[in-house]
């Protein structure tokens, strides 16, 4: 979510139930202008927030050069200082996948207990995961599995993913199915085919996966909201993500507001 | 080119010609299109009419109370707290709730929440229940077990054993889990449709399965064990369990009614009233200690109701053993009690709180998240709090939950002597048998009952 446009976009979204309070909408955009500064960011985002058990996470994401490649995420408590979130590495998703449970803290230095499991005492020697490393774990995690941007929003141009300055929005009708939404991450899908028999397959555009190829069929709720002519997608997998994009504008954003964890009971209730 | 004609120059002027005359054709047809009244249409109508002046237009001059609870502040303290709807859509939730509440004409109406569905949401006006005669909207189970016609004479049929467990009863309208009645709509400016009272029934399969919303009233639940009723009756029996859960006010915000103790009517509820002399507690002690906030609603015992029903009690039974199978009373946390001893899950406190604003504590809410119920919130400011729930309907489950199965498939009839197989006696045993029951004759014992069997193994 666009840090210039914020009042304008958090009017859509605050319907899944994630409100900002005028004092943060103000300190959120005088501080995003001084990280957009100090760390030379081309954008800055706001990218949510998590609820913990003591604190609320405000979470940003700064966009440089190549808006896939180049982004880093950083966090605060009261919108107003920010502290990096530290870059993923393999070892610290496995730390945290192998700990980390219940609902977050509210403290980046809480340690969270090593679980014991048969077997694993020699691998889980010395295994540490901190809350800000499952922070960043999360915040990547969702983006990598959740994150939603309409198709032709983004352009590449040879290795550069970026912003499309011609880009008209989608229409009323290609807004309502899931094959113009795709995820902002690197394409995973091996399905080329499909996608690639549409009239107007373009490579620039289609270089992101499609939420329609998500599984299970149903975790994405898709609504049309008639008062501000807006279309809100919902995920069921993360419940909290929120994405809008209103048609025939380039307006589009995602924001997550939620307690961080995944639902993996989604099967069961869909 | 191909062609060569002569005049090649006329003919491309020609051509040219025709090229520009199409462009200037007009391409109606006289045929005209009516204007499509579409859905869009309709939806447009709906919301104009929100807009509608009051039906009494009569000017009050004394400041009466009105039955509509003041949404705009509701909205206020909300986004305040960072959690809630837009003002917009408040605004709009105001108006629709002003609509319900001179259609129904309730003493009060609160807004209660709004719960997220897959196809579209739901939004939930409370209104306490009045003396009148309820409707039921969703179709009650009726099923009686039908005699059997049986040849009474050769071979009866095998009669099943099985007696339906007592079923609790509702409760009263006005009490325990029925004590309110809830409106819900789609969308502000939709028709509200009231929601059937709940049974008991409904609330403990209701925690037993986890499955979400749709948005449509009458779409089927489809879960196991089978939810009795229809997205109407699961939306209620939610909407009754995360009463029960999340409902919080400050201390002494509200008071027991004192009653006259009377022994046989130990199992009707406290009721309880606004207490007039509240004096209000400071926030930043409403977010430090759990103890200044306590539970107005009734907590649901795990029967399904807020009053417990012995339903032994009500069996014909002749045995002996009665005593031993009285079950035994539920009980549960009275009315009123703190927050400080809701129970721990997953090792955490149950509720979050934090100060809406660290820069102007003077002026600030305190504000109570719900960890169990994801989307519930109550804000407190000096002597007034606020209740929302704005989620999904559902109760965190934690990560070990799995869905129960269903039971082992049941025993057509009892396994017994008559209805298994056996072999057929081998030649030998025969011989031995009638051996031995030649002996036995012989011995003056009367074995005519080997003799018969002997003769129907045939």
């Amino acid at each position: 979510m666009d840090a210039d446009l914020l009042t304008y976009s958090l009017n859509f979204v605050t319907g899944q139930g994630g409100a900002y309070s005028t004092e943060k909408i103000i300190a959120l955009k005088t501080s995003f202008e001084i990280l957009k500064q100090k760390y030379k960011f081309q954008r800055v985002l706001l990218w949510g927030k998590i609820m913990a058990m003591k604190n609320i996470y405000y979470i940003a994401q700064g966009r440089g050069q190549d808006e896939l490649a180049d982004r880093k995420y950083l966090y605060s408590f009261d919108c107003m200082n920010w502290f990096l979130l530290p870059s993923i590495t393999d070892s610290m998703i496995q730390q945290v996948a192998a700990n980390a449970r219940g609902p977050f803290r509210g403290e980046p230095s809480f340690v969270y207990p090593a679980r014991t499991r048969h077997g694993d005492e020699d691998k889980g020697a010395g295994l540490v995961a901190t809350e800000e490393m499952r922070l960043a774990v999360t915040v990547k995690q969702i983006d990598e599995e959740v994150s939603v941007v309409p198709r032709g929003a983004f352009i590449k141009t040879g290795d550069l993913v970026q912003l499309n300055r011609s880009f008209g929005g989608l229409s009323k009708a290609e807004g309502k199915s899931l094959d113009n939404y795709m995820h902002f991450r690197e394409p995973k899908s091996i399905k080329k085919e499909g996608v690639q028999k549409r009239g107007d397959w373009c490579p620039s555009f289609d270089f992101l996966d499609v939420l329609s190829d998500d599984v299970p069929k149903g975790s994405w709720s898709l609504q049309w909201e008639s008062d501000d002519k807006v279309y809100i997608l919902s995920s069921l997998l993360w419940l909290g993500l929120a994405f809008y994009h209103v048609p025939t504008t380039p307006h589009h954003g995602y924001i997550y507001f939620g307690d961080g964890q995944k639902n993996v009971h989604l099967a069961h209730m869909i | 080119m191909e062609e060569r004609p002569e005049n090649a120059v006329d003919t491309f002027e020609k051509m040219s010609l025709e090229l520009k005359e199409d462009s200037l054709k007009i391409t109606e047809s006289t045929l005209r299109d009516l204007p499509d009244p579409s859905a869009a249409a309709a939806e447009l109508e709906q919301q104009r009419l929100l807009f509608s002046p009051p039906a009494d237009t009569t000017v009050n001059e004394e400041l009466e109370e009105t039955a509509l609870s003041n949404v705009n502040k509701t909205a206020f303290y909300l986004e305040e707290a960072g959690v809630g709807l837009s003002r917009q859509e408040m605004q709009k939730i105001f108006l629709a709730l002003r609509q319900l509440v001179e259609q129904e004409k309730p003493q009060q109406c609160r807004l209660w929440g709004k719960i997220l569905g897959t196809e579209s949401n739901y939004i939930v006006a409370e209104t306490p229940h009045e003396e009148e005669v309820e409707q039921e909207l969703s179709t009650e189970e009726q099923t009686e077990e039908e005699m059997e016609n049986v040849d009474e004479e050769k071979d009866p049929l095998p009669r099943s054993v099985y007696t339906r467990p007592p079923v609790a009863p509702k409760e009263a309208a006005g009490t325990g889990a029925n004590k309110f009645v809830y409106y819900v709509c789609n969308k502000p400016g939709q028709a509200w449709v009231r929601l059937p009272s709940v049974s008991p029934a409904q609330i403990a399969v209701a925690r037993q399965i986890n499955r979400f919303f749709t948005g449509r009233l009458d779409s089927v639940v489809l879960s196991y064990p089978p939810f009795p009723g229809n997205e109407a009756n699961y939306l209620r029996a939610q909407i009754a369990r995360i009463s029960a859960g999340t409902q919080i006010s400050p201390f002494d915000f509200y008071q027991l009614i004192e009653k006259e103790s009377d022994e046989e009517n130990e199992a009707l509820l406290n009721n309880y009233e606004i207490n007039a002399d509240f004096e209000g507690i400071s926030a930043s002690e409403m977010v430090k200690d759990m103890a200044n906030w306590v539970h107005h609603a009734y907590h649901i015992l795990p029967q399904g109701r807020c009053t417990w029903v012995n339903l032994a009690a009500n069996l014909d039974t002749e045995e002996e053993d009665e005593e031993a199978n009285e079950p035994e009373p539920e009980v549960g946390p009275p009315i009123l009690t703190a927050v400080s001893h809701d129970a721990e899950m997953f090792d955490c406190p149950p509720w979050s709180s934090w100060l809406s604003s660290t820069l102007t504590p003077h002026y600030a809410l305190a504000v109570l998240r719900s960890v169990l119920w994801p989307g519930a919130y109550a804000c407190a400011h000096a002597k007034e709090f606020v209740n929302i729930y704005i989620g999904r309907g559902l109760k965190c489950v934690g990560e070990e939950y799995s869905p129960p199965l269903p039971p082992p498939p049941q025993e057509e009839y009892p396994i017994g002597s008559e209805v298994t197989e056996e072999l057929d006696p081998q030649v030998e045993e025969e011989q031995a048998l009638s051996l031995e029951g030649q002996q036995e004759a012989s011995e003056g014992t009367v074995e005519s009952e080997e003799d018969d069997e002997d003769e129907d193994d045939d």
